[in-house]
């Protein structure tokens, strides 16, 4: 395998090898947090924080691990960097660390964080793989936003909680797709985000 | 040491862990202070909801002065004198587990089933024009998964429901979770607690309360798909109102006293 380039491993993950449109990983937190844009912003910040963090902290060790205990190491080290996002969140921002709950500290087994570091940072530098984790980070965010931003417009009429389309319950005329609001809803958004990279991308799509 | 030895596996092991226990606790030790003071102000933003005091953008700790803080003894309903317990530092969570401060409920009574409670609540009173308006309770009790807390305000009167909140709690998001939905909250206020004979009437029903019918006044909406919750609030609100909880103390509430 040819050196990747700092620029390509940055921004690949963002469209050409987004990790939940191509790889179909981290679904389940994206689901959870996407029915409003600020819980879901937060946790894009906690995610690219993470795997950045993580992938570079497994690099600059990872000749010293030994092969055995790879994966226990690996996940010791984004544990670790998942607790201390977890704590600082609830020492700085109470109110949105509430509405995560567990979705923050369920980051430690988003497939996302371990796939990068065992599948790049293992075998390349830190810097490379501190970009590569937060260019994964980016990719997952990206569509968790473009998710949350559909589910909070048409599904409360609000975005960053600020009243958009003005709600029949409140006076106003829009009718608020409760559906929306339900996790499954994530499934559709998601397929249909898939469907539109792939059909730009085809080289995406699998053969059978 | 060559990378595959046990020797080296056991030192990077070793060596990992103590680096990542150092920084967990470093973090946990030195953000405490910041994160006991949010779950505070928590805390008093929830009592001042169900007192029906709360606005966004106010300033939670200015406004929490309103609400004077009153240790009670459960059993015979009267004030504990401050020099016996101080009510700023009186922590009800923890004595219902310190053996000294708490009572066993006999497993028949135990409706909220939480096996012990203190023998001292920690009640809030609110005054208005130097009268009585309002006290907030705090109630606790087990609903499907977990233990729920929540804050009830009364009105002088001692059985005409004021605001309730829930803010501690690990029910189901989206079906039990809704104890914690303000809109859910808002149907309780006018609620009466009592019957006739000072028996706690207070339901939440299965399914909607029918209007016109006898329990109007004394029920509200169950939340659907989510009965054993709504069984637990009902278990609990019989519990706390009742001759093991409050009862007592708002019984003299309702005789006029409670300003001591």
């Amino acid at each position: 395998m040819a050196d990747p380039k700092p620029k390509d491993v940055l921004f690949d993950p963002i469209l050409n090898k987004n990790p939940i449109a191509l790889l179909v990983l981290g679904i389940c937190s994206a689901l959870a947090v996407t029915s409003k844009l600020d819980t879901a912003f937060v946790m894009s910040v906690c995610v690219i924080i993470v795997t950045g963090l993580s992938s570079a902290s497994v690099s600059f060790i990872r000749n010293h691990i030994p092969n055995s205990i790879r994966i226990a190491v690996q996940i010791t080290i984004i544990a670790t960097m998942v607790i201390l996002v977890d704590q600082i969140l609830q020492a700085l921002l109470f109110d949105i660390s509430k509405q995560l709950s567990v979705f923050v500290s369920l980051i430690i087994t988003n497939c996302i964080v371990m796939g990068r570091a065992e599948g790049f940072a293992m075998k390349n530098g830190p810097w490379l793989s501190f970009l590569d984790g937060v260019g994964n980070g980016v990719g997952y965010s990206a569509i968790l936003i473009c998710v949350a931003f559909v589910r909070e417009l048409f599904g409360s009429g609000t975005l960053f909680g600020v009243e958009i389309l003005k709600l029949k319950s409140n006076g106003g005329w829009y009718v608020h797709d409760g559906m929306l609001l339900l996790p499954a809803s994530a499934f559709f958004l998601i397929g249909l985000l898939i469907f539109a990279i792939r059909s730009i991308r085809p080289a995406q799509i699998e053969e059978d | 040491m060559s990378r595959e030895s046990t020797s080296k596996t056991v030192f990077v092991a070793t060596a990992l862990a103590v680096v990542c226990s150092v920084l967990v606790s470093t973090a946990a030790v030195g953000l405490r202070d910041m994160q006991q003071a949010n779950k505070l102000l928590e805390k008093q933003k929830n009592i001042l909801m169900a007192a029906g005091l709360y606005e966004p953008d106010i300033n939670v700790t200015e406004a929490f002065k309103a609400c004077k803080p009153k240790v009670v003894n459960l059993e015979t309903g009267e004030y504990v004198p401050e020099d016996e317990v101080d009510p700023a530092t009186y922590d009800q969570r923890e004595a219902a587990s310190n053996p000294e401060l708490s009572v066993k409920i006999p497993e028949e009574k135990d409706l909220p089933r939480i096996g012990r409670r203190a023998k001292y609540a920690l009640v809030y009173s609110v005054e208005k024009d130097g009268q009585l308006d309002q006290i907030i309770l705090p109630i606790k009790g087990n609903g499907l998964w977990s233990t729920m807390y929540g804050f009830l305000a009364l009105d002088k009167d001692g059985e005409t429901v004021r605001g309730v909140t829930f803010y501690e709690h690990a029910e189901t998001a989206g079906l039990g979770g809704e104890v914690s939905n303000p809109k859910w909250n808002a149907k309780w206020v006018g609620k009466k607690i009592y019957g006739s004979a000072h028996e706690v009437e207070f339901r939440v029903m299965k399914g909607e309360v029918v209007a016109g019918s006898k329990n109007e006044d004394s029920s509200v909406d169950g939340l659907s798909g989510a009965t054993l919750t709504s069984n637990g609030v009902t278990n609990l609100m019989q519990y706390w109102l009742g001759e093991q909880g409050f009862g007592p103390y708002l019984e003299k509430i309702r005789k006029g006293g409670g300003n001591g």
